[in-house]
């Protein structure tokens, strides 16, 4: 019961949002809220650690982008393609990397990630350093504007809403206890007749589609593409969202994102110390809270009901 | 399309190949040992190489002291600074999962070299060459300096692999990575001997460091570009295969010079095309033996 409301409660939040914080925020946050959550289906349940994850998200901005631009393609659709393009992104490098487990899983994907970068930096339609600029918002279905900023948040909402229901049916299918299951004894899941290796992929594939869904729509609520959203800063960045608000839990790497976006947004014009109170803040969270914000909430609220 | 002029453009890309395989070399062995043999992917390789390069930059500028004396001195004082890292955020970690220490590692990262850049901006800064002018081969003119490099490095990753291969300490120290408790039933402090370990491997990274001064411009970012690359090497070597981390880092960047004689454009995609193909024919890595995965 208090689940329904809470998450009514937070509806409300969320539809009166624009009206009191700069819609532009509130999006990246949604955006970051996919594509945490994204990861977190990776490394959280699976227990993958892709350390190059901006590759999907990044190219999902520039194949989103310039469907949009050159493609002319209307905004659902160019979401639509985004996805599955990233998808199968996602199937290609889990095919390379599926095979080797934990660190080397990290150092393969980081790998493949810095070759799509320099990949699309020699493309012709990213347009190099430059990235690809004035992105339009094509309306939706070719009948709805959402050109301007509310209602392109209301569009970004219901399909991030969308996205975050789907990773709860994935994380809550039987697929997801398999997932849950290689995370804690690959050797076991193995003995049971599972292919481990199979379902890797199939995550893999499936996170990588929803960090593409996220890129894309970055593109449209920035109306550009660059470079910088596919470099290890931003797969650091993400990493650094779903440790902080707690690996494995549905809500702590959305907690997570949307606090690390308001962070920036304030930092930002603090420059070079922005960076350094991250790695300050992140190197605590390894050392003291790996729970993260989330987790360690549900830890306390265990002991508390445990007492009682 | 071997005339006189092509041949200069391969034989001199071949040498800046085997300059740069050099670091690459040097680089991934440091990385390979520590991986090796205390299971810590060292993330903080390419900003521990960077604080070489400052330490020597910083001793020449402040205290007169030229690159020769650097060369002794820059990599103890970046050991020492690996060790203090080790003990601060590694030690606690060393029973988790590797991923973590991986990504303590990664946050030390953005710290030093936020911290750097706030310091010293982040332009390159030049160091002179302690070995001005060189020597024509005919088909390139080779700077003495770099000839230094390639020779000095290829005898450090000689004098490493015979030390960890070949000597009593290195025996001990590949059995406590196999079986620590046994080691420890000698009387031998493991936990000490790893978190040296780790120390010596930064060492070598702040050598690589003064090494790269005179070559490379000082900058805080000179690290993190090559960072990436070196994760490449490893990987293709084989994890934690010290003799694949050096064949493979030279391998690399003669590989490199050549793309770049042939296919300028694919010049950066060469490593990487490089791993992936390895990847799927030697899962395990180049240079590893079949039981040795994992």
């Amino acid at each position: 019961m208090t689940r329904y409301l809470l998450l009514a409660a937070l509806a409300v939040v969320a539809l009166a949002a624009p009206f009191f914080v700069y819609p532009i925020l509130l999006m990246t946050i949604l955006c970051f809220m996919v594509f945490a959550s994204s990861f977190n289906l990776l490394l959280g349940y699976a227990g993958l650690l892709c350390f190059g994850h901006a590759m999907f998200f990044g190219t999902g901005a520039y194949i989103g982008g310039w469907l949009m631009k050159e493609g002319g393609l209307t905004i659902e659709l160019a979401f639509a393609a985004t996805t599955l393009a990233m998808a199968a992104l996602g199937w290609v490098v889990g095919l390379i990397s599926a095979r080797r487990g934990g660190i080397q899983f990290a150092m393969i994907t980081l790998a493949i990630s810095q070759f799509v970068y320099f990949l699309l930096l020699r493309a012709p339609f990213t347009h190099g350093e430059d990235g690809l600029q004035r992105i339009p918002r094509s309306a939706l279905f070719g009948m709805i504007d959402v050109s301007s900023n509310l209602s392109l948040y209301y569009l970004i909402l219901a399909i991030s809403v969308a996205a975050i229901w789907f990773f709860y049916r994935i994380v809550h299918s039987p697929f997801g206890e398999v997932l849950r299951a290689i995370r804690d004894n690959e050797g076991r899941v193995e003995s049971l007749g599972f292919v481990p290796e199979r379902f890797k992929i199939v995550a893999l594939t499936l996170s990588a589609g929803l960090a593409g869904l996220a890129g894309a729509m970055k593109a449209s609520v920035y109306q550009i593409a660059t470079l910088h959203d596919l470099s290890f800063h931003v797969s650091g960045t993400i990493i650094f969202m779903a440790l902080l608000g707690g690996l494995g839990t549905m809500a702590g790497p959305m907690v997570g994102a949307a606090l690390i976006v308001m962070l920036n947004d304030h930092l930002a014009q603090f420059g070079e110390w922005a960076l350094i109170i991250q790695g300050t803040v992140f190197l605590v969270v390894i050392l003291f809270f790996r729970r993260g914000l989330v987790g360690e909430l549900q830890a306390f609220i265990r002991r508390r009901s445990a007492k009682a | 399309m071997f005339d006189h002029i092509s041949m200069q453009l391969l034989l001199g890309q071949l040498l800046i190949g085997l300059i740069n395989g050099s670091f690459y070399a040097m680089l991934s062995l440091g990385l390979a040992i520590i991986f090796g043999l205390i299971h810590v992917v060292n993330f903080a390789h390419g900003a521990q190489y960077m604080l070489g390069a400052f330490v020597a930059l910083l001793l020449l500028n402040h205290l007169g002291i030229p690159y020769w004396g650097a060369l002794f001195i820059a990599p103890v004082v970046v050991g020492a600074f690996g060790l203090l890292m080790e003990q601060t955020i590694l030690k606690p970690l060393r029973h988790l999962d590797h991923l973590y220490s991986l990504l303590a590692t990664f946050a030390a990262v953005l710290i030093i070299e936020g911290l750097m850049r706030l310091e010293f901006g982040s332009t390159g800064l030049p160091y002179a060459s302690p070995l001005p002018g060189g020597v024509n081969l005919g088909f390139m003119f080779l700077p003495y300096y770099r000839g230094w490099v390639v020779i000095f490095s290829l005898a450090v990753c000689i004098a490493t692999w015979l030390l960890i291969e070949k000597t009593k300490l290195g025996a001990y120290l590949r059995a406590a990575n196999e079986r620590p408790e046994i080691v420890e039933s000698f009387g031998i402090n493991v936990p000490r001997m790893m978190s040296l370990t780790y120390a010596f491997g930064v060492g070598l990274a702040g050598l690589g460091g003064v090494l790269a001064a005179p070559i490379y411009q000082v900058s805080p970012s000179m690290g993190s570009n090559l960072m990436i690359v070196i994760f490449a090497v490893v990987v293709i070597g084989g994890m934690g295969s010290i003799l694949g981390a050096i064949l493979t880092g030279y391998l690399i960047g003669i590989v490199e010079g050549l793309t770049k004689v042939f296919y300028p454009e694919a010049s950066n995609l060469a490593i990487f095309v490089i791993m992936i193909i390895a990847l799927i024919l030697r899962p395990n890595g180049l240079f590893s033996s079949p039981e040795s995965s994992r």
